[in-house]
């Protein structure tokens, strides 16, 4: 069963189908950039620093989409057994590291002009730390595993204790202290957010999304690649 | 491999193991009824430790299946584990507990009653009962694997598997294991050994067989003498 | 369900024998977590800071870290010689297994905590012993979460390349919230506050205790079967 099946298609149309939507995904990302300066208002208190709002949140969304994917991919992967699994929750934990680096730094350099300091000890921002440390553990157990059928083994399990872990660090750092400016968008009563802001903002995520998606399916196709061709050199 | 006489005790079809990327096991198949020792020989690398590792449950086989008793040998098949013996290349014991305790140890994790007791016949049976209280690591090389021993079969296994059994055994203690493992066969046991050194087991094998890249190369009764058959052997492996 | 029970027991005594017989691992916790102690003292400015406004972090921090250099040891006791092959080999579930070499590994980080907290109020000069019980009780339910997901942790670590630095890694993350937790509740405690500031915490704390002692049991024989 530590077999990898033959995947359906072949890696190089899955890095290609990959590279055709991060480029796509790209382009998308220059139109965020004219909508964020060009079409949405100045807010009044924050001024340009809110710009940065249109990467930071489409990207902690990214972050987050990515680690829930590896600890889906990782129970799925212990159940089933198959090797792709494991490929796909890998290329998923990179490109979370990635998107969790984006919002790691953009939140400081909002958080200077508007909370007068690069960092704080804010809940959602520890939450996102704590996960980007998470996946670099992650990736570094993947990378100290020889055998490839144990690999995949040890880094499921972590897989899916790191996505339970997710919301215990919350709840603790949130009973701790918090500063973060509550969520707006999806508040019950009505949408505070002007409604330029909200389309500028569901552009992003759909764009970050693809993005996502994009990048983790060239990855996994290299991947895929790889194993390929050590197996033909094997059997050589 | 034809299973002769009632239900094997130990069965295996089609058993092919990986590890990382390389293909140790293709294919191999196996069947002991009671009283059957089967000899393995081959050249290193060939999958002989693989195979027992596989047979002991160790290992999950890639592909096959391994039957004990007519079941499925699973991680939570308690009974089938029940009748494996195993004693691999380590001797399994811990370095800060003395034989008496590792013994003992070894009988609670089969479940046995009297653990102490048990241990006790156990020192007896190895011909090492005034070293009970002494630990792994002060022993010699030979000493350690009559512990070893003293532990694989503390359980009368009914599926003996070994790893070169008579690696520093010197020849008083090499016929007394003999002597123990014939007697475990009139008691209607089956024996798999894997050795480089055949002539060791030559009188206790009823079969010898001969791995090559995870393959068999031969299986038959045994027959003819250990020289004639390491003449074949040595051609086998040229080849 | 007895003789789960039983081989539990067996499995956890097994390792605390062994451990007594060479003492190693636990006599250097001990030392390491009395050194760390000695150098938060001399890490923290006395005009500026009171040594009971720091004594909970002090406290948590030694544990954590202590704990880390006990629970190292789990597995490479079964290293030794394969021992853990021969615990694999026999008809025993890998849900006892795991739950003994929890046991023994609660057994080291108890005694460790239990010999560190008499230094602790000796040399932070903080009276513990009015609120003892209360001390003893979040220590417990805050350890028997991370142990749980050290002592998995270290199966794994073992077998791999740097294993005394990968078990750090992977696990100070996950001893995040009962750290935060048992901090608040220990400052709580030692300021004689009322119990129902400490119940949300106390609560985040067993619901970490039975998440992960339930998960981790159940994902054992992911890490050790092969």
């Amino acid at each position: 069963m530590s077999q990898a099946r033959i995947p359906s298609v072949g890696p190089a149309r899955i890095v290609r189908r990959g590279l055709i939507m991060s480029v796509v995904g790209l382009v998308g990302l220059a139109a965020v950039y004219v909508l964020a300066l060009g079409y949405t208002p100045v807010e009044a208190r924050q001024g340009l620093a809110q710009k940065i709002f249109y990467l930071h949140v489409p990207s902690a969304w990214s972050a987050l989409l990515a680690f829930s994917l590896v600890g889906i991919a990782s129970a799925l992967y212990l159940w089933l057994h198959d090797q792709r699994l494991d490929r796909f929750a890998a290329a998923s934990a990179e490109v979370g590291v990635a998107f969790s680096l984006v919002m790691l730094t953009t939140g400081p350099i909002w958080a200077k002009p508007i909370w007068g300091t690069w960092w704080t000890w804010d809940a959602r921002l520890t939450l996102t730390l704590f996960l980007f440390f998470l996946f670099i553990g992650y990736l570094a157990l993947r990378a100290a595993v020889h055998d490839r059928a144990e690999r995949a083994r040890f880094s499921a399990v972590v897989g899916i204790l790191g996505m339970l872990l997710v919301p215990f660090i919350h709840l603790s750092v949130y009973l701790f202290r918090t500063l973060h400016p509550q969520p707006i968008v999806l508040k019950p009563s009505e949408p505070s957010l002007p409604p330029e802001m909200l389309r500028t903002l569901l552009v992003a995520t759909v764009v970050f999304t693809l993005l996502y998606l994009g990048l983790v399916t060239t990855r996994y196709g290299l991947a895929l690649a790889d194993d390929a061709r050590e197996e033909a050199h094997d059997s050589a | 491999m034809p299973s002769h006489d009632g239900v094997a005790l130990i069965e295996a079809r089609g058993l092919q193991r990986s590890y990382g990327r390389v293909r140790i096991l293709r294919g191999v198949d196996l069947s002991l009824s009671p009283g059957e020792a089967l000899a393995i020989i081959g050249p290193n690398g060939a999958g002989k430790t693989t195979l027992l590792r596989l047979l002991s449950g160790l290992l999950r086989p890639d592909a096959g299946e391994i039957r004990v008793l007519g079941e499925k040998l699973t991680p939570g098949a308690h009974d089938t584990r029940k009748a494996i013996g195993l004693l691999s290349h380590q001797s399994l014991l811990y370095d800060d507990l003395t034989l008496r305790e590792n013994l003992a140890f070894a009988a609670r994790l089969y479940g046995l009653g009297q653990p102490g007791r048990t241990a006790e016949d156990a020192l007896r049976s190895a011909g090492m009962i005034d070293r009970g209280a002494e630990l792994p690591r002060r022993l010699s090389r030979g000493l350690l694997q009559r512990a070893a021993l003293a532990r694989a079969l503390l359980h009368s296994p009914s599926v003996i598997l070994l790893d070169e059994p008579f690696t520093a055994l010197d020849a008083a203690a090499a016929e007394r294991l003999r002597a123990d493992l014939r007697s475990r066969l009139a008691g209607g046991a089956a024996i798999v050994v894997v050795t480089h050194q055949l002539g060791d087991v030559w009188e206790l094998a009823t079969r010898v067989a001969v791995l090559i890249r995870g393959q068999w190369a031969a299986d038959e009764p045994r027959s003819e003498s250990v020289d004639a058959f390491l003449g074949r052997y040595r051609a086998m492996t040229d080849g | 369900m007895a003789r789960a029970i039983r081989l539990v027991l067996a499995v956890a005594a097994k390792d605390i024998r062994a451990e007594l017989r060479s003492r190693t691992a636990l006599l250097s916790a001990l030392v390491f977590a009395a050194l760390v102690l000695v150098v938060f003292n001399f890490a923290r400015d006395p005009t500026a800071l009171a040594a009971a406004t720091l004594a909970p972090s002090v406290l948590w921090v030694t544990f954590a870290l202590a704990a880390m250099v006990a629970m190292n040891r789990a597995f490479t006791v079964e290293r030794e010689n394969s021992a853990l092959d021969g615990l694999l080999l026999a008809p025993v579930s890998r849900e006892a297994l795991f739950l003994g070499k929890l046991l023994a590994n609660l057994a080291f980080v108890g005694t460790v905590e239990l010999v560190t907290l008499p230094l602790f109020t000796l040399f932070f000069n903080v009276s513990l012993w009015p609120h003892l019980p209360g001390i003893l009780g979040v220590t417990a339910l805050a350890t028997i979460g991370f142990v749980a997901v050290g002592t998995i942790f270290s199966a794994m670590a073992v077998r791999t390349r740097f294993a005394e630095l990968m078990l750090p890694v992977l696990l100070l993350p996950f001893m995040v919230p009962p750290l935060i937790g048992a901090v608040q509740v220990t400052s709580r405690l030692l300021a004689d506050r009322p119990l129902s500031e400490m119940w949300g915490w106390l609560r985040l704390l067993a619901l970490y205790d039975i998440v992960f002692v339930t998960l981790c049991t159940l994902a054992f024989s992911a890490v050790v079967d092969e």
